[in-house]
């Protein structure tokens, strides 16, 4: 067994500090360390999307991630999402039976987070373009891009003026 | 049977949110993976890399002294299993001395993937370090990975003492990988033949393909002191696995407590077990709770796929579209235990349709590879692909539209199955003329597309058994307690039957997946028979709740029980209408009017419910690479009646998508028994952007039992996406394809003519072997079956 390494960083907008092997994934540190399993493993090797976290705003698959790399960064999980109520986008995949099984749920919720910080308004092609990192074996994708598409406007119409994140890279 | 079919419905029909929905959108559905115990160790597999090989010898000394090891087992632990019982997998079944060897392996291994050894320590690395210290000696043997090879007889053999069964039941006295000859017969074929106008005979293939449930397998076990095994695992059925436990553990059910976690997709894999017996000797041997999942390429490896499919079909039809007689052979490529679905496809590929004279031959052979499971309609697909595309070619001959064709000869109420069984109440005509009505029918095709094609399916659907308690809380509330793991929302579909008949809110019912000690004996979710099984357990359980509740709104109205009614979620007077009182306030009343009350319903022995359903999808072939793009789709289902129209159209959506999946891009590509693509990356499964939004019409013919009508609905539509895509590829380009996936490679293929411009990838040769088999068969002649 490898020595272990301090991390801090911001989970879910609070400091948190782990200590992890350099080899442990940050996903495997989220789910066994920190008992934030929400986030999923479907492929651990990035293909499927389940595992999806905000790094800094950006989406990564965690399963890619060391995490040590997550170091002063800013992790964004599925159990951040909800601020005392759910995310428009939570409630819309409700309202549109956007899930089945559930398991990749967590990682399409925080894709769509990431496509509708970035663009507000977006297409459907340009929705199912960006979310194709994001494998869904129950739906046939056609309610989870509408309660994307329907979530875009909920939030448009709770904020005409949606600022941009700072994305990294 | 069915009753108040015109009734009409306050909760049954509407879309509420599901009772899961906020746990699964906030992370917090606890699914098998996400199980801590105290003290808790990780488990890994050893596995094979040789597809078919002797085990001279396993040492694992290095591996127990690794540190972080605790446990470190092999064959030598797993009970000899000496009878010839079969494990009823619910969707299907494999004779238990194969489970417990597909589980790990004995004397030799059969597939790339099957278990040595498995090791359990403090952290997964150190279980994966441990592993790769587990040292091995092997032998390797001759690879079969081609089920018609396999039938050869000079084939390398699977198994030593596999013999035959053939229609009758008698075993053959020589070994083979033939393991079961299967046959279903009707009238005179060839007089059938000789009556048509039109006779076409082709030959198909379709790869073994996978479930891609997005949650791989996992298992937590703790078996304690005491002997006392608990396991927590993602299942399609607690009971299942309990009983699979105990009869491969050889310990009694009543020692064994199975928790149905939270299910990420099953499609039918999820049924039998892989982890868990391993799981739970590891926890033996090490004294503490062990964990394992599966990576993904060990899911992919060494796991239970959906068969490689070769089937030759012949079929003839008048000049009106009177369908005469078909020949229909069924060569289903099981892996490495026996036990495909070639039983299946032998009743549903050409059940849908009134054939005068049939003869129906179906294999199972074993080859070295992963022995497949049920997957969605397991069987129907590949026989599906067939039939539907052979009754386009017939359509287009005597120039009669193809649904037309499908109207004319299609199934219906008294009419038999290929087995004898006779349908009772189904929907297939119906469902035939909504497609046929239609916009997207009749529509022009849509920019971009450039044929349209349209195919049909079928699946008996499920029934079993089901148990559900309903116990009631002072709010007015009440606890549905069901055994039916909910992979696509069954909970919300159960509590609405419940909310249905108390009239109460879908939200008042709270319904709770229990787990093996908790509630009755309820068969796995599979073969479409949650909705219409244990929602029946619900309806009788409503029905034996409000009688238990009459006597207390009686006491509460000071009446007689005999003069009190209910309805509509209110108890009264019958002779004094206005003396009432609601449900709610009988239930929170309960505790003054006698105590607690707990009702209970069981379904069994329902009537079959069969499902079918029309697909219509508009593609496009591009002719420069042959990529065929899918532009419009709409899936067409008969599902007796909707409970929650939302998940009704989900399953829909998504057998769409998985059909999609089967007819354009997945494959499992081998080599010597080697799986090359064990990976999302490779095996290519839909994506969002490889698909339209997916339109959905659902028909509602009851079905004759049960108190709605209600037929499952999720087996159905992954049966006709291959032949419709095929026959919309043909629309676009007029070329038949008759192999799955339809690849790029695939479709250029048939539209170059070109085969001898591109290295082939080698094939036995089916036609020769179809023959060869042809005639060692009809050495000893086979009884009908």
């Amino acid at each position: 067994m490898s020595r272990k390494v301090a991390v801090e960083a911001v989970i879910n907008g609070a400091p948190q500090a782990f200590v992890c092997e350099p080899r442990q994934t940050l996903l495997e540190v989220l789910r066994e360390g920190l008992g934030l399993t929400g986030t999923k493993e479907g492929c651990g090797n990035g293909n499927c999307g389940a595992c999806c976290v905000l790094l800094d705003g950006r989406p990564v698959p965690s399963c890619l991630v060391l995490a040590v790399e997550a170091a002063g960064r800013d992790i964004l999980t599925v159990e951040g999402l909800a601020e005392g109520e759910l995310h428009p986008l939570q409630q819309a995949f409700l309202e549109h039976g956007a899930l089945q099984c559930g398991i990749c749920t967590p990682g399409f919720l925080i894709a769509a987070k990431a496509l509708l910080d970035k663009n507000p308004q977006p297409a459907e092609q340009e929705a199912r373009a960006w979310l194709a990192g994001n494998l869904c074996r129950c739906t046939g994708y056609d309610k989870i891009i509408r309660a994307v598409l329907d979530a875009a406007g909920r939030l448009r119409s709770v904020d005409p003026n949606p600022k941009e994140e700072a994305h990294p890279a | 049977m069915t009753l108040a079919q015109s009734r009409s419905y306050r909760v049954i029909g509407t879309r509420p949110v599901r009772h899961d929905g906020v746990d699964k959108v906030t992370g917090r559905a606890q699914y098998g993976a996400d199980v801590r115990l105290p003290g808790m160790l990780y488990g890994c597999v050893v596995r094979s890399p040789y597809p078919h090989a002797r085990l001279r010898a396993i040492d694992t000394s290095r591996a127990a002294a690794h540190p972080g090891v605790k446990a470190v087992i092999t064959g030598a632990d797993m009970p000899a299993i000496d009878t010839n019982a079969v494990a009823d997998l619910g969707e299907g079944a494999i004779e238990l001395k194969f489970a417990s060897l597909l589980i790990m392996a004995r004397d030799k291994v059969v597939f790339r993937g099957q278990p040595v050894a498995a090791v359990a320590a403090v952290s997964p690395q150190a279980a994966a370090e441990a592993a790769r210290l587990v040292e091995v000696d092997y032998e390797p043997l001759p690879v079969v990975t081609d089920a018609l090879a396999a039938m050869e007889p000079g084939s390398p053999r699977v198994h030593d003492d596999l013999y035959t069964v053939v229609p009758g039941g008698s075993r053959r006295d020589s070994p083979s990988n033939i393991a079961l000859h299967v046959q279903y017969e009707r009238g005179d074929v060839e007089a059938g033949f000789a009556g048509a106008d039109v006779v076409v005979e082709r030959e198909f293939r379709t790869a073994m393909v996978h479930q891609g449930y997005i949650e791989p397998q996992n298992a937590t076990a703790a078996w304690e002191p005491g002997g006392r095994l608990t396991v927590w695992t993602s299942t399609q059925g607690a009971f299942s696995v309990r009983q699979q436990l105990s009869d491969l553990l050889q310990i009694p059910v009543g020692r064994i407590k199975v928790v149905p976690m939270e299910i990420g997709g099953g499609f039918g894999g999820k049924i039998q077990v892989y982890l868990e017996p391993l799981a739970a000797l590891l926890s033996r041997k090490a004294g503490r709770p062990v964990k394992m999942w599966m990576s993904r390429a060990e899911v992919f490896t060494a796991t239970g796929p959906g068969p490689a499919t070769y089937i030759r079909l012949k079929m003839g039809v008048t000049r009106t579209g009177d369908l005469t007689a078909a020949a229909m052979r069924l060569v289903y490529d099981a892996g490495a235990f026996p036990g495909s679905p070639v039983g299946s496809a032998c009743i549903t590929g050409l059940s849908p349709y009134r054939i005068p004279h049939f003869r129906i031959d179906g294999f199972d052979v074993v080859t070295n590879k992963p022995r497949v499971q049920a997957y969605r309609a397991p069987g129907a697909p590949p026989a599906a692909f067939a039939v539907e595309t052979v009754l386009d070619e017939l359509a287009e001959a005597i120039g009669m539209d193809p649904i037309e064709l499908r109207l004319r000869n299609a199934a219906a109420e008294g009419d038999r199955m290929t087995n004898g069984v006779a349908f009772n109440r189904i929907g297939f005509k119906e469902v035939l003329v909504a497609a046929k009505n239609h916009p997207h029918y009749r529509a022009p095709l849509p920019p971009g597309a450039t044929g349209r094609g349209v195919a049909a399916g079928f699946w008996m659907n499920g029934r079993g058994t089901s148990t559900v308690h309903l116990t009631f809380n002072p709010d007015g509330t009440v606890n549905l307690i069901e055994g039916s793991t909910d992979i696509g929302g069954s909970r919300a579909s159960l509590a609405m039957i419940v909310a249905e008949e108390l009239g109460l809110d879908a939200h008042d019912v709270k319904p709770v997946v229990a787990d093996t000690d908790s509630v009755g004996h309820t068969d796995v979710t599979g073969g479409s028979r949650v909705t219409y099984s244990t929602g029946v357990a619900c309806h009788r359980a409503a029905l034996d709740a409000i009688a238990q509740l009459k006597p207390r709104a009686a006491q509460l109205l000071d009446a007689n029980p005999g003069d009190v009614e209910f309805g509509g979620g209110e108890f009264w007077v019958s002779s004094e209408p206005r003396r009432r009182i609601g449900i709610k306030e009988v239930i929170a009343k309960l505790g003054k009017t006698g105590g607690p009350i707990v009702a209970r319903g069981v379904s069994r022995g329902l009537a079959m419910a069969p499902g079918f359903g029309v697909h219509i999808a508009d593609v496009r072939v591009d002719p420069e690479t042959g990529k065929v793009d899918v532009v419009r789709y709409t899936a067409v289902q008969d599902a007796g009646k909707a409970i929650h129209p939302t998940y009704v159209e989900g399953q829909l959506q998504g057998g769409a998508a998985q059909g999609v999946g089967l007819a354009l891009f997945e494959e499992y590509v081998f080599e010597d028994g080697i799986l090359r693509n064990p990976s999302f990356l490779d095996y290519r499964m839909p994506t969002a952007l490889d698909l339209p939004m997916i339109d959905t019409v659902i028909v509602e013919v009851p079905a004759s039992d049960g108190p709605y009508g209600v037929r499952g609905v999720g087996e159905v539509p992954i049966v006709p996406p291959a032949a419709a895509i095929a026959n919309a590829i043909y629309r676009a380009a007029g070329v038949r394809l008759r192999q799955l996936p339809m690849t790029p490679e695939n479709v250029w293929r048939a539209l170059a003519g070109r085969d001898a411009a591109l290295p082939s990838t080698p094939k036995a040769a089916p036609d020769a072997a179809m023959a060869a088999t042809k005639e060692r068969r009809a050495e000893p002649p086979g009884t009908s079956g």
